[in-house]
């Protein structure tokens, strides 16, 4: 049975608000991902600077046998996790440790490939106060000159500028049932009507599915979902091989220039 | 020469209108930040508190005549065109006709105490200084301008965050101006920062904070999430002045306070110091 789902769309298109539930549901963990599309996976830790923020998993592996850097937004399995994960909300520390494995693989011509499933940067007062807003300043515009491809993959909800920080990239793609905007649907309606209840009718306004955001070019590409794990991540693998592959006959120059040109059609 | 009266003699007609000048001197004001009232004919030309120093928020062209000797408007016909979001085209005619501006920053070529700078203005009055699709393209068209001519950048922050109404699009802006941001750097050019009362949200997550000189007006309010946001996530009451530019400057993410009134000497003195030395 699970081998006839495959990788088929689901039959009735869900609408915006259910496709938000769906992202927010743990479909793919993330170390899962790791371990399903990689090989010889090598856990990094720490910004470096003041600590280690395990919302933030990074380190090095082998992509069909050639090495990349893999940075992973973790929500948590459990509840304990989650707590300590707040949720895949990282602190300024994540931002900075993602920054430090962004050069890194810069130095050693690795290809970049993340994965994003966040509520936004975490609200926090010790973030506040390590500049929440300079670490995703800074992973941005550190991401505009990188001189190595880098492919961001949406696979929960991505919301605001703690999702932009890790896809100011060459490509974005998002799972089918995931989630991409300015703001969560609840935060939209609540600043935009006085009303976080709204949060379904935010979601139909928004244009936060997959579908809306290849419209507009801010995709490039939507990954099919399947209960059957393993084809969803042979499929990621053989994609992010070839992309990779026509990235890398590109000279780092024609790479930065496509990169910025990517966004300044916004 | 010609142009640069033409240009202070219109925006001199814009400040007559400005949200500031309708205040009459006789009437009194709190002042936003240690709550001591003032007439407003105490604020002076600056519009400071006599008390704090507290900057009161300037519009754009009002913060333009108080800094520069000559500015230039460039790109002053882009505004916003098909705003298709329900009620974002009443908003946007309401901000445009209180502010006399097409969009929340207003971009130019200036003379600041004889130094020529690219010269970018956020004005906080407009939608409140949020982040537009023609927002962030006006600066990157300033950091574009700057880097082709070999100038630099001195950028007045001042914003709310994201425009809600353009949503992800609003979120791209960030990226877009970014990436001019990391054209203009890798020219070796100078780009300083004016953090101003509010500077927040997508602003801070992205050219608020990637200046190589980040200078602030006194306790000028500057974070990335709401306090209010804040203290319902963490179930804590935020200390006094944990978003103003004093703490910021404790935790190193500012380089100096500067006063309004001295901020034109200030800058200029940086900008100085940044001439590449001729052999
Ligand atoms: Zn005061």
């Amino acid at each position: 049975m699970a081998v006839n789902i495959g990788l088929k769309l689901f039959k009735r298109e869900l609408t915006p608000s259910e496709v938000v539930k769906k992202s927010r549901e743990d479909r793919f963990l993330a170390r899962e991902i790791i371990d399903g599309i990689f090989t010889d996976f090598v856990e990094l830790h720490g910004d470096r600077l003041s600590g280690d923020d395990s919302s933030v998993i990074g380190g090095i592996a082998a992509l069909n046998g050639t090495p990349v850097t893999v940075i992973v937004i973790d929500k948590g399995i459990d509840i304990h996790d989650k707590l300590s994960k707040r949720n895949g909300s990282p602190e300024p520390w994540g931002y900075r440790k993602a920054q430090r494995l962004m050069q890194q693989a810069n130095k050693f011509h690795r290809p970049i490939v993340t994965f994003i499933n966040t509520p936004g940067a975490f609200p926090g007062k010790t973030a506040e106060a390590q500049g929440q807003g300079e670490a995703i300043a800074q992973s941005i515009l550190k991401s505009m000159k990188l001189t190595v491809p880098m492919i961001a993959i949406i696979y929960g909800e991505a919301g605001s500028g703690g999702a932009l920080a890790l896809a100011a990239s060459d490509q974005v793609w998002m799972f089918q049932n995931a989630t991409y905007s300015i703001l969560s649907p609840e935060g939209f309606a609540s600043i935009l009507w006085k009303d976080s209840k709204r949060s379904d009718e935010a979601a139909a306004v928004m244009g936060l599915t997959p579908k809306d955001l290849l419209g507009k070019n801010v995709i490039e590409y939507i990954i099919p979902e399947s209960r059957n794990h393993p084809r969803v991540f042979n499929l990621i693998r053989k994609r992010l091989d070839d992309e990779f592959r026509t990235l890398n006959t590109l000279t780092p120059q024609e790479l930065v220039k496509q990169r910025r040109a990517r966004f300044r059609a916004f | 020469m010609d142009l640069y009266d033409n240009q202070k003699s219109t925006s001199r007609i814009k400040r007559d209108a400005s949200v500031n000048d309708r205040i009459p001197d006789g009437l009194f004001l709190a002042c936003p930040y240690c709550g001591v009232q003032l007439y407003n004919k105490q604020l002076g030309r600056y519009r400071v508190c006599a008390h704090c120093g507290y900057g009161f928020r300037l519009q754009a062209r009002e913060r333009i005549e108080l800094l520069t000797q000559s500015f230039e408007e460039m790109d002053s016909e882009i505004e916003m065109t098909a705003p298709d979001f329900p009620g974002y085209a009443e908003k946007l005619e309401r901000a445009k006709s209180q502010t006399g501006l097409g969009e929340s920053v207003l971009t130019g070529l200036a003379t600041i105490e004889d130094e020529k700078v690219a010269l970018g203005v956020m004005d906080s009055y407009f939608m409140m200084g949020s982040l537009g699709t023609m927002t962030g393209e006006k600066i990157t068209r300033l950091f574009e301008y700057a880097t082709n001519r070999s100038l630099p950048v001195v950028l007045f922050t001042a914003s709310g965050g994201a425009r809600m109404q353009e949503g992800i699009n609003s979120l791209m802006q960030m990226a877009k101006v970014s990436a001019a941001v990391a054209a203009h750097q890798e020219a070796g050019l100078l780009y300083l920062v004016v953090l101003t009362d509010p500077t927040t949200g997508g602003v801070t997550a992205s050219f608020a904070m990637q200046g190589d000189v980040t200078f602030a007006e006194p306790h000028a309010l500057v974070g990335f999430a709401g306090a209010r946001v804040i203290e319902s996530t963490i179930h804590e009451k935020l200390p006094k002045d944990f978003q103003r530019v004093e703490t910021l400057l404790e935790n190193g993410f500012v380089d100096q306070i500067v006063p309004r009134a001295e901020l034109n000497k200030m800058i200029a003195r940086v900008v100085k110091l940044h001439h590449v030395r001729e052999v």
